[in-house]
């Protein structure tokens, strides 16, 4: 069987598809199930796509899939709507120690993105790893583009609280 | 720029999403302040830190087959066409010709004025968007032989720019957008303090059409075709004073 218009445009994109499920159910098989439930959605979907962004498009549906998962499965994740102040830190305009930084591993900055809550994570994984521009990933998350300049700043600003915090104990041992 | 300003754009900074103007502030910023570059520093650390890992998970091939064998099951297959020629279906068929002749004929009317509809929210959006988000300009220049070359590239067309100086409506400058399903052009003009955002891209058809007026959410909108380019013009300026800006750049051309 040839491949069809969907398997050509969309299908390239599965590893952006696979890697957002991956870290915002932080599962292997959740993402395997994410995965294929989103690619069903969105070859239902695909007759409405007519932008030229398939992959912006793709990541949408697998992170509104992400979320009906984890609503499903985990609810006490996804607590919505948001609470930002709620996850800031208190000691805002601290500056971690760069060098600390540049001791972190793999490890850390694995448990480190985990930690964070979903909402700031999937923006972590938008902007370093897809590298979407703001607009991009306010209509992947449905949000505002000023949210997701606040978010990156608080979710970078936590991640580098616990990769020092994290560092710093690497050192002391 | 503010040590307060660099906390609060080291990110947009380190995106690349800063307008030029505030990119050169930044900069200067950084070279001037002793309590600066530290804090922007430790920005790129930590995304070093991110970007030295490999922390990106790659589909597993077993992954890339479930997903290919899941799309073709879902996806209709040839028996369904064989099941709609069937004999018993023909006098249904004639039927549901007429229906579809009706909306033929009605409907191209119907979605011309919906997708209109669909634009004027579209740029309505894009420009509370551009104020909200301190994004009005991605090249901040009152010089149309600045603003204009700069789209040769990001665009497939090149945007007719207007100067209005004398007419007190000042360029302010250029970014790209999206409407209509398709990038386009949007021009930042002021009056006074109302920002103007004049959203242009080529038209499908070379005839013009005369301004259409609507609101929106308190944005009052203009909508009109000249010369082959489809033109939408936000602000919450006046309507009167909006409608001159219009004839303004029509003239302009």
């Amino acid at each position: 069987m040839s491949a069809s218009p969907f398997e050509q445009v969309v299908l390239p994109h599965l590893n952006a598809a696979y890697n957002l499920a991956r870290w915002l159910t932080r599962d292997e098989h959740d993402a395997e199930d994410v995965v294929q439930d989103a690619f069903v959605r969105a070859l239902r979907f695909f007759d409405g796509f007519r932008g030229d962004d398939a992959r912006a498009w793709l990541l949408a549906i697998v992170r509104n899939t992400s979320y009906d998962y984890l609503r499903r499965h985990r609810p006490h994740e996804v607590s919505e709507p948001f609470n930002e102040e709620l996850h800031s830190p208190t000691e805002e305009g601290q500056t971690p120690e760069t060098l600390l930084l540049r001791r972190t591993d793999q490890v850390m900055v694995r448990r480190a993105l985990e930690t964070l809550p979903v909402a700031w994570r999937e923006i972590i994984i938008l902007r370093e790893f897809e590298e979407l521009s703001y607009k991009q990933i306010a209509d992947v998350a449905g949000i505002r583009i000023g949210t997701v300049m606040s978010r990156l700043a608080r979710a970078r600003g936590q991640l580098q609280r616990l990769l020092a915090t994290e560092a710093l104990k690497e050192v002391a041992e | 720029m503010t040590c307060d300003d660099v906390r609060r754009f080291v990110d947009p900074y380190l995106d690349g999403e800063l307008d030029l103007m505030r990119q050169v502030e930044f900069d200067d910023h950084l070279r001037q302040c002793q309590v600066c570059p530290p804090i922007y520093e430790s920005r790129r650390a930590l995304r070093s830190a991110i970007h030295a890992q490999q922390l990106y998970f790659t589909a597993p091939a077993h992954v890339r087959q479930h997903v290919r064998t899941a799309i073709r099951a879902s996806a209709p297959t040839s028996s369904w066409w064989s099941r709609i020629f069937a004999p018993q279906w023909i006098s249904v068929a004639v039927g549901a010709m007429a229906v579809v002749l009706a909306v033929v004929i009605a409907g191209p009317m119907l979605s011309r004025r919906s997708a209109s509809n669909q634009i004027a929210q579209e740029v309505v959006s894009a420009h509370i968007r551009s104020l909200m988000a301190n994004h009005l300009t991605d090249v901040s220049s009152s010089d149309q032989h600045t603003v204009k070359p700069w789209f040769a590239g990001k665009l497939d067309f090149s945007p007719p720019i207007v100067d209005l100086k004398d007419h007190d409506f000042p360029l302010v400058g250029g970014r790209l957008d999206y409407a209509g399903n398709r990038p386009v052009a949007a021009l930042a003009y002021r009056r006074g303090e109302h920002v103007i955002n004049l959203f242009a891209w080529p038209a499908t058809s070379n005839a013009d059409v005369a301004e259409a007026f609507d609101s929106r959410q308190g944005y009052n909108v203009l909508s009109w075709r000249h010369a082959g380019t489809s033109f939408w013009a936000v602000s919450d300026l006046n309507a009167t004073e909006l409608r001159q800006f219009a004839s303004l750049v029509q003239a302009g051309l």
